[in-house]
C-alpha cells in the first residue's frame, strides 16, 4: 500500500498566537484509508487539514501527498486534485444543484456531455434522484440534502484524497446518523483517502479506520479506535474516552 | 385644466416627446458612466482595502453638495449644455453605486470564499464566477437608486441647457402656467416609478434563486 500524505515536522504558527496552533506535527497516511483527525475547538484539527489543501502554509516543515511536496506544486492545480467538504457546505446559491456539481469539471472544461453525465452519476451516488435534483437551487434543500451536493461536489472529478472538516457538524443526529453510514459505503467502494475532522468522539471512532487525537497543535495519539479505547496515550485522551464512556452510561440507565 | 392637458399634447406632443427623449438620453448617458465608474471603483475598495478611505471618502464629500449646487457650480467649469450636465449627474449616481459595490462584495461570507478556493479556482475564478454574482443584487440595488436619482435631478438640469422634461416645469414657473407644471412634474414623477418598476423587473430575473 502507497503512502498518500505524510507531514514532516510541520508547525504553524498564526500571527499574534502565543501558541502553535500546529506543533511539530509528522504523520504518515496510507493511500484508502479513513482518517478521523478528532480534538476540541482550537486544537489545530482543521489547521492540519487546511495544510493539505494549502489553504493554510506550514511555517516549516513539509506536506508529501503521493510523494510529491505540495509546496513545489501549482496551488490551484494541488486543490482541484483534492476533494473539500465544509460545515458551513459552501453551495454556491447562485447556481442550481448540477451546476454546484459541475464547478470543478467546468474550470477543467470538461465537455458538456460528459459532465451531465457526470451530475447524475453522482446525484445517483448520494442517494438524490437526479431528475428531481439537479435543476433546483441549494436555497430549496435540507440541510442533508445539501450536505450531499456538497459531497457530490467533492468527488466531481474523483479526487485520490477527500478533505472533510466537520461537514454533518450542523446536521440533525438522525440524518446524521444516516450520511455517516452512506460515507463510509462510499468509502469502502471508492479505495479513496479518506480525511474527516470531527469533535465528536462517536463520530471520529464510528468513521476512522484510525483516529488522529489533537490537543494544543500536537498528535497524542493516532491509532485504531480499538487501540485508543484499550491503551490511552495520555490522561487528555483518557479524559476523552471516560466522557464517552460517561455518556453511554446515561443512556444505558434509560434502557 | 384636463381640457388646457389635453390641448398642450395636441400642439405640442412632437415637442414633449423632444424633451422625453432628451431627458431619457442624459439619464442614460449618465448613468452607464456612473457604473463604469462606481462597480470598478467598487472594486478597487474590496481588493485594496487601504483605497477605501480615499475613494469612498471623496465621494462621500461630493454627495454632501446639493444636486443643483453641483450643476450649477458646472457652468463656470465647462459652460452649459449636456456634458456639464452628465458630469454633474455622475457625480451624484456613483456614490450609491460604489457603496453598494463595496457592501455587496465585501458581505460575501468567508467561508463561501473559502470553498471557491478550496474547490480550486483561481483569484480570476474566485471573482468572476462567486463574488461578483453573490454581489449583484446588491450592486443593481444601488444602480436603482442611482437611476432614480439621475432621472429626477436630470430635471435640474435643464437650468443649465441640457433640456429634458425640466424645460417644460421652468416653462410652467416663468409662464405661471398650472398645466405645464403638472404636465412636468407628473411626466417626472411618472418616469421615476417606471425607472424602479423596470430595475426590479430586472432584479427579478436574473436574481431568480433568491426568490424561489
Amino acid at each position: 500500500m502507497s503512502t498518500a500524505i505524510e507531514f514532516r515536522n510541520v508547525t504553524k504558527t498564526f500571527h499574534g498566537a502565543n501558541y502553535s496552533a500546529v506543533d511539530h506535527v509528522s504523520l504518515t497516511i496510507d493511500e484508502g484509508e479513513f482518517i478521523t483527525i478528532l480534538g476540541s475547538s482550537g486544537c489545530g484539527k482543521t489547521t492540519l487539514l487546511k495544510m493539505i489543501n494549502r489553504l493554510y502554509e506550514p511555517d516549516s516543515g513539509s506536506v508529501i501527498l503521493f510523494g510529491e511536496d505540495i509546496s513545489t506544486v501549482d496551488v490551484v492545480k494541488v486543490r482541484r486534485r483534492i476533494g473539500y467538504v465544509i460545515q458551513q457546505i459552501g453551495l454556491f446559491p447562485h447556481y442550481t444543484v448540477s451546476e454546484n456539481i459541475a464547478t470543478v469539471p467546468k474550470l477543467l472544461k470538461w465537455d458538456k456531455a460528459k459532465i451531465a453525465a457526470r451530475v447524475d452519476e453522482l446525484l445517483t451516488l448520494v442517494g438524490l434522484d437526479p431528475k428531481e435534483f439537479r435543476n433546483r437551487y441549494p436555497s430549496q434543500l435540507s440541510g442533508g440534502q445539501q450536505q450531499r451536493i456538497g459531497l457530490a461536489r467533492a468527488l466531481a472529478v474523483d479526487p485520490k484524497i477527500m478533505l472533510m472538516d466537520e461537514p454533518f457538524g450542523a446536521i440533525d443526529s438522525i440524518t446524521r446518523e444516516k450520511l455517516q453510514d452512506e460515507l463510509l459505503n462510499l468509502h469502502r467502494n471508492m479505495g479513496k483517502t479518506f480525511l474527516f475532522v470531527t469533535h465528536d468522539i462517536e463520530e471520529a471512532f464510528k468513521l476512522g479506520d484510525r483516529v488522529i487525537i489533537m490537543n494544543e497543535g500536537k498528535i497524542l495519539q493516532f491509532d485504531t479506535p480499538e487501540a485508543i479505547i484499550r491503551e490511552p496515550a495520555d490522561p487528555f485522551v483518557q479524559s476523552l474516552v471516560d466522557s464517552a464512556k460517561a455518556k453511554e452510561a446515561f443512556w444505558r440507565a434509560y434502557l | 385644466m384636463i381640457d388646457l392637458i389635453l390641448a398642450y399634447f395636441r400642439d405640442n406632443s412632437g415637442r414633449f416627446f423632444g424633451m422625453l427623449d432628451a431627458h431619457l438620453r442624459v439619464s442614460m448617458i449618465a448613468l452607464a458612466i456612473a457604473v463604469l465608474i462606481g462597480v470598478p471603483a467598487g472594486f478597487l475598495c474590496v481588493r485594496w482595502k487601504r483605497m477605501q478611505k480615499y475613494i469612498v471618502g471623496l465621494f462621500n464629500v461630493l454627495r454632501v453638495i446639493p444636486s443643483l449646487a453641483i450643476l450649477l457650480l458646472m457652468i463656470p467649469i465647462m459652460g452649459t449644455g449636456v456634458a456639464p450636465a452628465v458630469v454633474a449627474l455622475v457625480l451624484l449616481a456613483v456614490p450609491p453605486i460604489l457603496m453598494n459595490t463595496v457592501t455587496g462584495l465585501g458581505g460575501v461570507p468567508p467561508f463561501m470564499l473559502e470553498t471557491a478556493e478550496g474547490v480550486g479556482m483561481n483569484p480570476f475564478e474566485v471573482w468572476t464566477k462567486v463574488r461578483f454574482p453573490l454581489a449583484m443584487p446588491m450592486i443593481l440595488t444601488g444602480i436603482k437608486t442611482a437611476a432614480v436619482e439621475v432621472v429626477a435631478s436630470a430635471t435640474l438640469a435643464s437650468k443649465i441647457g441640457a433640456g429634458g422634461l425640466g424645460d417644460i416645469i421652468f416653462a410652467g414657473i416663468g409662464l405661471f402656467k398650472t398645466e405645464l407644471l403638472l404636465i412636468g412634474g407628473l411626466s417626472v414623477a411618472l418616469l421615476s416609478l417606471l425607472t424602479g418598476l423596470l430595475f426590479a423587473v430586472i432584479e427579478k430575473t436574473i436574481m431568480k434563486h433568491r426568490t424561489v
